[in-house]
């Protein structure tokens, strides 16, 4: 990849009224990658995106692009161009005048508007529609005019607001795969907004994991899934079991009654952690050689794998297992040094990770939380 | 479609279908009758033969009407788009006041008109204190077609506003996305989606500029008679139903014409602003 940094977000903060919707914002992005903006809803995806745009100013901060300001530039004399969460085609228009717009508001001429709209056409593979009105279409053809048109303007960004949120799973599959590999084709930015931790893991070069207007991590894919900085990406990315341990000395941690070696130091001796498990690096053993015992309390089949919801000393630990175990026996857990990973405690400490509302006995308690959560 | 509708739906339906008979199929007929018979009730296409005399009225009439219409349009589209704009409280109050004068008498309305105009009106007592002089205002033909342009500016302005209310916001920043400036996006996304808007509001307003009575009385002197007046004066003071009628009924003939070529010039017009 290359280092050249294309936009530089710099301490951008903005608010609607008396919310803060994004609180000091820094974030820079390498020409030609395939970065995502990854959060749950609300938490400020689709505002950064706007912003970088020019559709929002923000109330500080700097938007540069290419090394120059951009802040108070209006949309339409930047170099970007978005794929809108809902496409935002132009009703009035067919397929082709669709594409064709950003080209003559440019003022192309019509033989070279002709040529680059069927290249575009052919790029998402919608030839033959041409003159096919843009509402008679399905949800995936309209997201490739989206597309299309965008990608007609040879932005030296794209912007990408849940492009594929509205279609069915398997074409998002395939859309994904397309998108990955026009990204790589035309050597275009994207920066891809998605609440699918799915789709960011595969797809993405940058993953910037967002929470209420607050960046929680910045990393490739690997680097996010195996070394979360906190409990909300921990939590956020793949399943975990989060719990609560103490740094006895560098590479030995306690947690569950038990003391296990780990490959994490440059903690304070004695100093309180978050343990990450994740359930799919727990071996499970007969009971008597596991390091850590406890009951079975649920199993279901998945597919792949049985996901086994184990009680130990009352935390409800997630395993996933190709073997069936029965409920309520005693199996035993092998955990290596290389299934933990450690993090500093963060305010997302205690809020995620246990599995408790997954267990029958504790079907009661978690309606109770359902319901304040309505 | 089940061609056979069942007797619910017709028990359902039938207060709609005697509502129409009442007041539309009815008058209509009326009209019809009217136009072909004279005042012993014998069949005639005299009333018709007749209305030779009346195509100035006509074509003055209509050339007002397209004016005031056209003036209308004008007015009314930056103000609607304005008011899309705004919030949306900002919003219900300025359609209230859009509205305002139409909760007062229309005759009124225009006889204030009069007092603002006439030679020693409000605008010419000003003029004259500043030294320009009276200016003939009241009794031209600008008069009456301002009494138009304002009695039916509300017309235009309320279909446009909806329209433009509805737009879909992220279309409009899609154009600008794509590098659109303001003009851009006016001509080329605004102008065309709102054409549906444009079609309601020429209609609303050129339908009763056409057929309009009174204002000319009042604001043109008299001396710019519309159709309007001449079917009012066979009514309230020749009693000559027949004639009447027959006035207006090439009068409605005459305005679903128009009707019908607004209709088609719009709708193929979609596709021509690009
Ligand atoms: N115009 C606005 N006025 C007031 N609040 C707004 C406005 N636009 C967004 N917000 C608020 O800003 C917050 C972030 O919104 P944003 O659209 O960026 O979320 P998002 O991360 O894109 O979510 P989603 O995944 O649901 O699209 C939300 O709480 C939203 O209610
Ligand atoms: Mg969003």
């Amino acid at each position: 990849m290359e280092e050249k940094i294309i936009i530089d977000l710099k301490n951008i903060s903005l608010s609607f009224g008396e919310e803060q919707i994004l609180k000091d914002l820094n974030l820079y992005i390498r020409d030609k990658e395939f970065l995502t903006l990854l959060g749950p809803s609300g938490c400020g995806k689709t505002t950064t995106l706007r912003i970088i745009a020019g559709f929002l100013e923000p109330d500080s901060g700097e938007v540069i692009f290419e090394n120059k300001n951009m802040n108070g530039v209006p949309p339409h004399k930047r170099h970007v161009n978005t794929i809108f969460q809902r496409y935002a085609l132009f009703p009035h228009l067919n397929v082709y005048e669709n594409v064709a717009f950003g080209l003559r508001v440019k003022k192309m001429p019509e033989k070279e508007i002709k040529t680059k709209v069927n290249d575009m056409l052919a790029l998402v593979n919608l030839k033959g529609f041409e003159k096919r009105n843009v509402n008679s279409l399905s949800g995936g053809q309209q997201q490739r005019v989206a597309i299309a048109r965008a990608l007609a303007n040879e932005p030296s960004v794209l912007l990408l607001d849940e492009p594929l949120g509205a279609l069915d799973l398997k074409l998002r599959k395939d859309m994904q795969a397309e998108l990955k590999s026009i990204q790589e084709r035309l050597g275009i930015t994207f920066i891809y907004v998605t609440h699918d931790q799915e789709e960011a893991l595969s797809m993405s070069d940058t993953i910037v994991v967002m929470d209420s207007g607050v960046i929680q991590q910045i990393g490739t894919p690997q680097d996010i899934y195996n070394e979360p900085k906190n409990a909300f990406v921990a939590d956020f990315i793949g399943e975990s079991n989060i719990l609560d341990g103490i740094m006895r000395r560098d590479l030995f941690v306690e947690f569950s009654g038990h003391r296990f070696k780990c490959l994490d130091s440059g903690f304070e001796k004695d100093e309180l952690v978050d343990v990450v498990v994740r359930p799919e690096d727990v071996e499970v053993v007969p009971a008597e050689q596991g390091m850590l015992k406890g009951t079975v309390t649920s199993i279901t089949f998945k597919g792949v794998h049985f996901e086994i919801i184990v009680d130990i000393k009352d935390y409800k630990w997630m395993i996933q297992s190709t073997d069936y175990q029965e409920v309520d026996s005693e199996i035993g857990l092998l955990i290596t040094p290389d299934d933990i990973h450690i993090m500093k405690k963060s305010v997302y400490s205690g809020v995620f990770g246990d599995y408790s509302s997954f267990s029958e006995e504790f079907d009661e308690l978690s309606d109770v939380n359902e319901e304040v959560e309505d | 479609m089940n061609k056979k509708t069942s007797l619910g739906n017709r028990l359902v339906a039938s207060p709609y279908l005697l509502w129409s008979v009442l007041f539309i199929v009815a008058p209509m007929f009326f009209v019809i009758y009217y136009s072909f018979t004279n005042s012993a009730g014998a069949f005639t296409f005299e009333n018709i033969t007749e209305l030779a005399k009346y195509t100035d009225t006509f074509l003055r009439s209509i050339w007002f009407g397209v004016l005031a219409t056209i003036i209308c349009l004008v007015l009314a589209y930056p103000i609607a788009y304005i008011i899309a704009q705004t919030s949306s409280n900002a919003q219900r109050t300025l359609v209230a006041l859009v509205m305002l004068p139409m909760w007062m008498n229309f005759l009124i309305r225009t006889y204030s008109w009069m007092a603002i105009l006439q030679d020693t009106g409000i605008i010419n007592t000003f003029l004259n204190k500043i030294g320009i002089g009276t200016i003939r205002m009241i009794n031209t033909p600008g008069a009456v077609i301002l009494g138009m342009v304002y009695n039916f500016l509300p017309f235009m302005i309320l279909p446009l506003y909806s329209v433009m209310a509805k737009l879909d916001k992220s279309v409009i920043e899609a154009a600008q996305d794509l590098g659109g400036n303001r003009l851009d996006v006016v001509r080329k996304v605004i102008l065309p989606l709102s054409m549906p808007g444009i079609a309601s509001g020429l209609t609303m307003v050129f339908v009763p500029s056409v057929s309009t009575f009174y204002i000319s009385q009042k604001l043109g002197g008299g001396s710019f008679d519309l159709i309007g007046d001449v079917i009012e004066r066979q009514f309230q003071q020749s009693y000559n139903y027949n004639l009447g009628a027959s006035i207006s009924l090439v009068l409605m003939v005459l305005i679903l014409f128009s009707m019908a070529f607004l209709t088609k010039f719009t709708t193929e017009g979609e596709g021509m602003v690009i």
